[in-house]
């Protein structure tokens, strides 16, 4: 994977326009993959990425040559797709008018946002929902964000805990900690499913 | 009595479940991508007072009006002239569209933005002053020459005129020979150029009519002030007010200055 940053950096810093297209071919999956994984939508999640892409395109286009071949293209794209698909989520929950419950000091209001922005059922999303893979997808959206974050990157998208470091702008050892703390809670969660679904069997 | 305290699925398991949430992305997210940053564009087909068009655009704006024609030949040329692929749409993005129809309504103040990389600054500044002719009004080349500060390049002004990627939206059509001639079009030829500018409402035989008898200028008895013939102020003038001019010396002669609107006297060394 470090392979292919190196072939395409100096092509972008020599012919952006010639190179850009290779440079979405290499990324567009993990980059989806990615926005899905964090908003849950498969719509918000390609617009999210494409918009990643502008952003990555207008600023090469702007670096001068060294700076373009020094780029670590792997975590800069992904801290790219993470920001917009923060602000995406940020705005997705701003409410219609003014709520009192937003305003909740004990945490409670993080709860219901959470039940409140579970993804919407699309036919892509309920096809998958019959495999195992939709019990975690679902499991992961209802991460709380500094969990879930940390886990797509490492887990989902394969990153190394520096190129983590290097995206998200948080020390390694945060980092460790939240994955794994992460884990823990995605398979409690799990386990607590799997726990109601015996109990309805019996039932 | 099953204990939940202990955990019964391995973190490894999880990690693995985890490893296997990744997706190809859509087929429509690079496509998409690439037309969003200009490398690629899409094109679709409106109407207009000489007949279809293909008008093409990308994210930096519009790229192209052409006549409608077959697609694949369009398309095939498209490529060659302009090196980017091209694909059909259904429709303009709909902002766009009422954008066009608005351009069309003679609404100059609506923006549009254009794709025009690799243009040179000279053919950019002579499309930027067609774009300030308002509609049912034309002028000469010689006077888009000396607007834009190079009275000497009529000729090079014609030239960027016929290589005018956007005909339509950027109003090329408003500008005629310095003669007063309607003269040459590029959308199709100079039968469709009679045709646009009959449908802003301009009398092509007539402007033609009085540029044969050498009238250049009409100038108004009660105000004083010489206009170009299409010039909005000199359609005004009640026929019995109408003083027609040959020349700009023949008005200032008689005590008339310039319309500050068509600025009549603009491009009058070389055109003379």
């Amino acid at each position: 994977m470090e392979q292919m940053d190196d072939d395409l950096r100096p092509g972008l810093a020599r012919d952006l326009d010639g190179t850009f297209e290779a440079l979405v071919r290499a990324h567009e999956g993990r980059l989806y993959t990615i926005a899905l994984r964090l908003l849950g939508d498969p719509r918000d999640a390609e617009e999210v990425a494409q918009d990643a892409f502008v952003r990555a395109y207008r600023a090469i286009a702007s670096y001068d040559a060294p700076r373009i071949r020094e780029l670590r293209l792997r975590p800069w794209l992904a801290a790219i797709v993470v920001n917009l698909a923060r602000n995406r989520a940020t705005r997705r929950r701003q409410p219609p008018s003014v709520s009192l419950d937003h305003a909740a000091p004990d945490g409670s209001a993080v709860a219901d946002r959470l039940t409140t922005s579970a993804p919407t059922v699309d036919p892509a999303i309920a096809a998958e929902r019959r495999e195992s893979a939709a019990r975690w997808a679902a499991l992961l959206t209802g991460l709380p964000d500094r969990y879930r974050t940390p886990i797509v990157l490492r887990h989902v998208d394969g990153l190394s805990f520096a190129e983590m470091a290097d995206a998200l702008g948080r020390p390694e050892g945060t980092l460790k900690a939240q994955v794994h703390r992460g884990l823990a809670m995605l398979r409690t969660a799990h386990e607590a499913g799997l726990r109601a679904e015996r109990q309805e069997m019996t039932a | 009595m099953i204990r939940h305290d202990r955990p019964t699925v391995d973190l490894a398991e999880v990690e693995a479940a985890l490893a296997g949430l990744a997706l190809p992305a859509p087929p429509t997210l690079a496509p998409a991508t690439l037309l969003a940053v200009g490398l690629a564009d899409a094109y679709a087909e409106i109407a207009s007072p000489i007949g279809p068009l293909f008008v093409a655009w990308n994210g930096r704006g519009v790229s192209a009006v052409v006549a409608a024609e077959e697609p694949s030949e369009f398309e095939e040329r498209f490529f060659a002239q302009v090196g980017r692929p091209i694909r059909r749409a259904e429709a303009l993005p709909a902002r766009l569209a009422r954008a066009i129809d608005r351009r069309l309504a003679g609404d100059r103040r609506i923006r549009i933005d254009l794709d025009l990389r690799g243009r040179t600054d000279f053919e950019r500044a002579v499309w930027m002053k067609a774009l300030e002719i308002p509609r049912g009004e034309v002028r000469p080349y010689a006077w888009v020459a000396a607007e834009i500060g190079r009275p000497r390049a009529v000729r090079a002004v014609g030239s960027a005129l016929a290589h005018n990627p956007v005909p339509l939206v950027v109003p090329c059509h408003r500008v005629v020979r310095s003669d007063g001639l309607c003269g040459e079009y590029s959308l199709g030829g100079p039968d469709n150029k009679r045709t646009i500018l009959a449908a802003e409402g301009l009398d092509p035989d007539e402007l033609e009519a009085l540029a044969r008898r050498g009238i250049r200028y009409i100038g108004s008895d009660t105000t004083r002030v010489f206009c170009l013939p299409s010039c909005h102020n000199a359609r005004r003038i009640q026929p019995r007010h109408r003083v027609p001019f040959r020349t700009a010396g023949e008005s200032a002669a008689a005590g008339y200055r310039a319309c500050r609107d068509c600025r009549p006297t603009s491009g009058r060394a070389v055109a003379a």
